[in-house]
Formats: structure tokens, C-alpha cells, sequence
């Protein structure tokens, strides 16, 4: 299951209808690590995920999996390795978490193979590691925001890939189930070495659970590397048009990103402050 | 993970009750199912008693009660398929558009057969049941791709909402298309006026049979398709993330249903609300799984069909109603009742 396997886009340019969103990108996917995607909204980041799982198909570069173009790739197989949550998937109306979670193991099964044991485990499993067991048999569309989330992991665990994008998971969620998510699928990244693609929109988060950081801006890769040596006040300038101060976390020794408004700062130092570290956030 | 943490999870999910319980209301309604059509075939403007049916099955047809019976039973049978196609059309039609309020009727390809049939008697002497039926699948199945690609254009693809307003807007304009073909025209408008109110009444066993193949192939491929409508329930990026073939899967499965809709309406006419009411009400009893949902459609929709069809004969006795205007009475509150429920959850 901790098979390492490579997913590459080079040259990537897509689009929809006549607009091109991404063009000429490259991007190297760090195998067996959890790669996290920053960037202003309509940069492209969902593009981005879409077309690294087949839902939109280049114009020109190709998105290649262990030596193989994606898109020539039979559907299922492709499903058996790298899995996708989309930003806003939909659940039918009425169906309960145990049904939802168990359609993710439609790659798994045959047209003629019945639900196998092997489903039921992997299901189960899903279930237990997303703290979801005990809402088996609830319909989906009376969960709270953060429960529902957690069934939609769910899943995607189920699917038991090797590789797993992700599209805004923690979006809609309150700061402790933001947290519980993202430990979830670093649990699930050391556990079972998975490949995990993050797009996040809080960049301290997204810097904490990264190993690897990619800003993005206008369709491109701005910047990538590990978070320590990318997140500079230069670069969440440049990416997000924000000066920022960036100090280390006391609590995980990671860079934190403090941004700097016009208003509520300690030494009046305005938008030019962005070059040190403006002293200590205000306290509130 | 502890092993027992496993298999109590395991437990949750493989605790088959609601499997149990959509077995037991599959028994239910295929012996409801059973009941109507032995009560279509005992009433009618003559009453007949038990013995004279079990001779009729047998053949004979040595008195009016059993001539009564031998008339009888392929209208029931014709009832039953008819039904059948209809619900399982409809349950397939919803999940390929993923639009709870798709139907056979509302997507147009009701109305793209019946504009076909007219087109034929009309024009090219059509007569025969073979004839209808090869015209009828043709006709739903331009008017299915008309639909889906007037439905596609834009952004975002082929939305429930826009496929809905399409298959409307064509579904009118195709309506308008058959009465001014027929009209004028005195000497077809009595054909064309009673089958496109469409009944049961005239079966005879040699059009049953010739609808057969069409029926037979409709329903393997829709109930084929039951696991990849699961998966296209979740969206497209979601199914397609599974593994799925969107556009082949919806392709497959609707040819499935254009089959089934072109056969039904080639022999009984445009019968509306069946397909939108069934899956509602089915979904209502064994959730939104469509192994389940399809062959549970399918039978319902032959139990609505047949009791469409003994309630026209019992209301006037002793001439009849056709099933196509009884079943419109009984959809038409429903469908209101759906639009007006889903108004108020989501929208
Ligand atoms: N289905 C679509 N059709 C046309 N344009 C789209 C579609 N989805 C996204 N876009 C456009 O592509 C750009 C990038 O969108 P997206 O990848 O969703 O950005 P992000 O996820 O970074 O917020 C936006 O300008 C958006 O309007
Ligand atoms: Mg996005």
C-alpha cells in the first residue's frame, strides 16, 4: 500500500471554453509527502487539481502517472491509484453516511463483482478514522457541516488510493474541525505513507501541515519548496498582494504569517512595515 | 486500528436491516403488483368467476366469460410492461440528469415518438406495430439528443436545470408540431387521436410480442447501468474522480431508456406522469440506492399502470376510461405536490 508513485505535470496549459486558466505549468509531486497549494482565489488552483485527475484534459502537456499519461489511462485503474475530493461535491438527497462512504469503493468493483468483505473493511475502516461509525445510518443531509465533511473524507478513504487531492476540505469548518482534519490526513499521510495534495486557504495552516508548499498566482507555480525557505513577506506579497510579517510559531516552529492591515497596528508602521517583522501582533 | 474497532464498524455497516427492509417491501409490492392484475383481469363490464379464468389461461374461449378473460389478459400484460418500461424509464432518466423532476414526459422523448408516429401515419402510411415501434425508438431517441445538447450548451455542461428547461421548451414545441400535423388532416386524425391518448384496450398478443426485444434489451441496460447511477448521483467531478465515464455512462443508460419509452409509447401512446411519480414514491420506500430503486420502479409503475387501467373500466362503466387520462389524473397532484415539497427544502 505505500507504493511510491510519481505524478508529474509538465508543460500544462488548460482551460475552459476559450479562456486559458493555466499555462505551460510544471509541477512534481513529492511522493509520500503532503504537498499543500496556496494562492488567491481564481488562481486556478481547482483547475489545477482537475486536470491532474482527468476531469479536464489538457490542451497541450500531458499529466503523467508512474510513467503514464493520465488520460490515456483506463478510468478505473487511474481510480485505484489517486483519488479526488472536489471543492463542493454534491450527496443525493436522503442517502445515509454508510451508502455515501461505500460508493467509494466503485473502482474496486466490477460490473458483475458483488460488495466484497475486502469493501466492507476498507469501508469500515473509513468510518473509524474519520470518527463517523457512529453516524452510519444517519442520512447525510441532517450532519452538521463539520460532521459531513468528515463523511466526505470518508469517502475518499474508502477509495484506498495511494494518492489523494483534496480541494478546500476544511472550507465551511470552525477552527477545531479545521485542525481535525488536517490531523486526520497527516495521520493517514505517515500511516500509510499516502500522497496527499492539500489546497487550503489558511496559509498558517497551510504552512504548519506542509512539507512541501506551493504558491500559486495567475496560473502558475509561483513558488514551491518547503515552507520554511518559500514563505517569505516577499512572497505573500507578490502571491496575495498583502504585506506581512512573518515570525516563527512558538507552538510548531514553523513559519507564521501575520498580516498587516491598515488599522489595529502597534507602531502605526503602515503598509511598508512588510520588510521586518513589525514587532508583536495586538493582543486582543 | 484495533481489530475489534474493525469488525464492530463492520457490524454498523454490514447490519443488513435496511436491506431487510427493502426485500420486504419488494415482496410487498410485486404481490400488490400480482393482486391488481388478477383483479384486471376478473373486472370489467362482464363479471367472470375463478374458473372462467383458468380456463382462459388454458385457451379456451368456449363462452362469453371466457372470451371476456381471453380479451382481458394481454391487456393486463400490456398494462404490466408498459408500466414497467415507464417507471424504470423514469428512475433511469432522473439519474442520468441527476433532476428529480425528469420524466419521460418532461425531458421530451415521449413527445419525440409521438411526433415520429404522427410523421409516419401521416405522411408515409405507417400501420403496422413494427412500424411504430422502430419509429417511436428513433423519434425518442433524436429528441433524447436534441435535449441533452441544447441542455449541454453554455457553462457548465448539461445542468438538471437547463436539461429540464430544454426538454420542456422542446417537449411544447414538438406537442405543437403533432396537432398541426394531425388536424387538418380528417382522414387520420381519429388514428392519430386514439393512440395519443393512449391505452391498453386494443392489445392483442402479437404487438406484446413484437415489443418484446425492444423491452427486453431497454431493461438490461437499465438495470446494467444501476451501480454507475450511483456513482453519477455524486456529480460529475465525484464519479468521474470514481472512475466513471460520465458522458458514456449517461449515454448507455439513457439509450436504455429511450428504448423502454419508445416501445411503451409505440404501443400505448404518450402516458404521462408515470415515470416521474414512481421513482418519487420508490425512493420514498428503498432510498436512493439504484439496485434497488430501478427493479423497484419497475414494478410499481406495472402495479400503477394496471390500476390506472381497472379504475378507467370500473369509473364509467360500461364503457371505459384510457389509462393515459386516469394516470394523468393521479400524477398530476403528485407532481405538484413534488415541486412544491423540493421548493421549500432546496431552493
Ligand atoms: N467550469 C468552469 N467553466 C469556466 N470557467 C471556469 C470554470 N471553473 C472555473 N473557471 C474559471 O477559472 C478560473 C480559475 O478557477 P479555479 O480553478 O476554480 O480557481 P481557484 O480554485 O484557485 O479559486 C476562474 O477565473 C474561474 O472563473
Ligand atoms: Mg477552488
Amino acid at each position: 500500500m505505500t507504493t511510491a508513485h510519481a505524478l508529474t505535470a509538465t508543460d500544462l496549459t488548460v482551460g475552459y471554453g476559450d479562456t486559458t486558466i493555466i499555462s505551460d505549468l510544471d509541477l512534481d509531486l513529492v511522493a509520500g509527502a503532503i504537498t499543500v497549494i496556496v494562492g488567491p482565489n481564481a488562481c486556478g488552483k481547482s483547475t489545477l487539481l482537475r486536470s491532474m485527475s482527468r476531469l479536464l484534459p489538457p490542451r497541450s502537456g500531458q499529466v503523467v502517472l508512474d510513467g503514464r499519461s493520465i488520460h490515456g489511462m483506463p478510468a478505473k485503474e487511474l481510480a485505484r491509484t489517486l483519488g479526488l475530493l472536489p471543492q463542493s461535491p454534491i450527496a443525493p438527497e436522503g442517502i445515509t453516511v454508510a451508502d455515501l462512504v461505500g460508493r467509494g469503493r466503485h473502482p474496486h468493483q466490477g460490473m458483475f463483482t458483488r460488495w466484497s468483505r475486502a469493501d466492507d473493511v476498507a469501508v469500515a475502516e473509513a468510518l473509524i478514522a474519520t470518527d463517523t461509525a457512529d453516524l452510519a445510518d444517519r442520512a447525510v443531509d441532517e450532519l452538521s457541516g463539520g460532521q459531513r465533511q468528515r463523511v466526505w473524507i470518508a469517502m475518499a478513504l474508502a477509495q484506498d488510493t495511494d494518492i489523494l487531492l483534496l480541494d478546500e476540505p476544511t472550507t465551511f469548518l470552525d477552527v477545531s474541525h479545521q485542525v481535525e482534519v488536517l490531523d486526520l490526513l497527516t495521520d493517514l499521510n505517515r500511516r500509510r505513507g499516502t500522497t496527499i495534495v492539500i489546497v487550503l486557504h489558511d496559509l498558517n495552516l497551510a504552512v504548519r501541515y506542509a512539507d512541501h508548499l506551493v504558491a500559486m498566482r495567475d496560473g502558475e507555480v509561483y513558488a514551491s519548496g518547503s515552507p520554511e525557505t518559500i514563505l517569505t513577506p516577499e512572497l505573500i506579497e507578490s502571491v496575495f498582494g498583502i504585506s506581512a510579517a512573518v515570525i516563527t510559531d512558538p507552538t510548531s516552529g514553523k513559519p507564521l504569517m501575520l498580516p498587516i492591515g491598515r488599522h489595529h497596528m502597534v507602531d502605526r508602521g503602515g503598509p511598508d512595515a512588510a520588510d521586518g517583522p513589525a514587532g508583536h501582533p495586538a493582543s486582543d | 486500528m484495533t481489530r475489534a474497532a474493525t469488525e464492530n464498524a463492520r457490524g454498523v455497516v454490514v447490519g443488513r436491516r435496511p436491506a431487510r427492509v427493502r426485500l420486504l417491501w419488494f415482496g410487498i409490492a410485486v404481490a400488490v403488483v400480482a393482486l391488481l392484475a388478477f383483479a384486471s383481469v376478473v373486472i370489467g363490464s362482464r363479471d367472470v368467476s375463478i374458473a372462467d379464468v383458468v380456463a382462459a389461461i388454458g385457451g379456451s374461449v368456449d363462452n362469453t366469460s371466457e372470451a371476456a378473460v381471453a380479451k382481458r389478459l394481454p391487456r393486463t400484460v400490456l398494462a404490466l410492461v408498459v408500466g414497467l418500461a415507464l417507471g424504470l424509464a423514469g428512475a433511469v432518466m432522473q439519474g442520468v440528469t441527476r433532476n428529480p423532476l425528469a420524466d419521460p414526459g418532461i425531458l421530451g422523448v415521449n413527445m419525440g415518438a409521438s411526433l415520429a408516429i404522427v410523421v409516419g401515419i401521416a405522411w408515409f402510411g405507417l400501420s403496422t406495430a413494427t412500424g411504430y415501434l422502430w419509429v417511436a425508438t428513433v423519434g425518442a431517441g433524436v429528441a433524447a439528443v436534441f435535449v441533452y445538447a441544447i441542455g449541454s450548451l453554455g457553462r457548465g455542461g448539461a445542468t438538471p436545470l437547463k436539461l429540464a428547461l430544454a426538454g420542456a421548451a422542446t417537449s411544447a414545441a414538438l406537442a405543437s408540431f403533432v396537432t398541426a400535423i394531425s388536424l387538418p388532416r380528417g382522414d387520420i386524425s381519429g388514428t392519430v387521436r386514439s393512440w395519443l391518448i393512449g391505452g391498453v384496450g386494443g392489445a392483442g398478443w402479437t404487438s406484446i410480442g413484437q415489443m418484446a426485444p425492444f423491452l427486453a434489451v431497454g431493461v438490461l441496460v437499465s438495470l446494467l447501468s444501476a451501480r454507475r447511477l450511483n456513482s453519477l448521483a455524486l456529480g460529475d467531478e465525484l464519479a468521474t474522480g470514481l472512475g466513471e465515464r460520465v458522458a458514456v455512462t449517461r449515454a448507455v443508460a439513457a439509450l436504455g431508456a429511450v428504448l423502454l419509452c419508445g416501445a411503451a409509447t409505440a404501443i400505448a401512446g404518450p402516458i404521462a406522469f408515470v415515470g416521474l411519480v414512481v421513482p418519487h414514491a420508490c425512493r420514498l420506500l428503498v432510498g436512493v440506492d439504484h439496485r434497488w430503486l430501478l427493479p423497484f420502479s419497475g414494478v410499481v409503475g406495472a402495479g400503477l399502470v394496471v390500476a390506472s387501467d381497472v379504475l378507467g373500466r370500473i369509473v364509467a362503466r360500461p364503457g371505459e376510461v384510457d389509462v393515459g387520462i386516469i394516470t394523468a389524473i393521479l400524477g398530476a397532484p403528485v407532481f405538484i405536490a413534488i415541486v412544491r415539497r423540493r421548493k421549500v427544502s432546496s431552493l
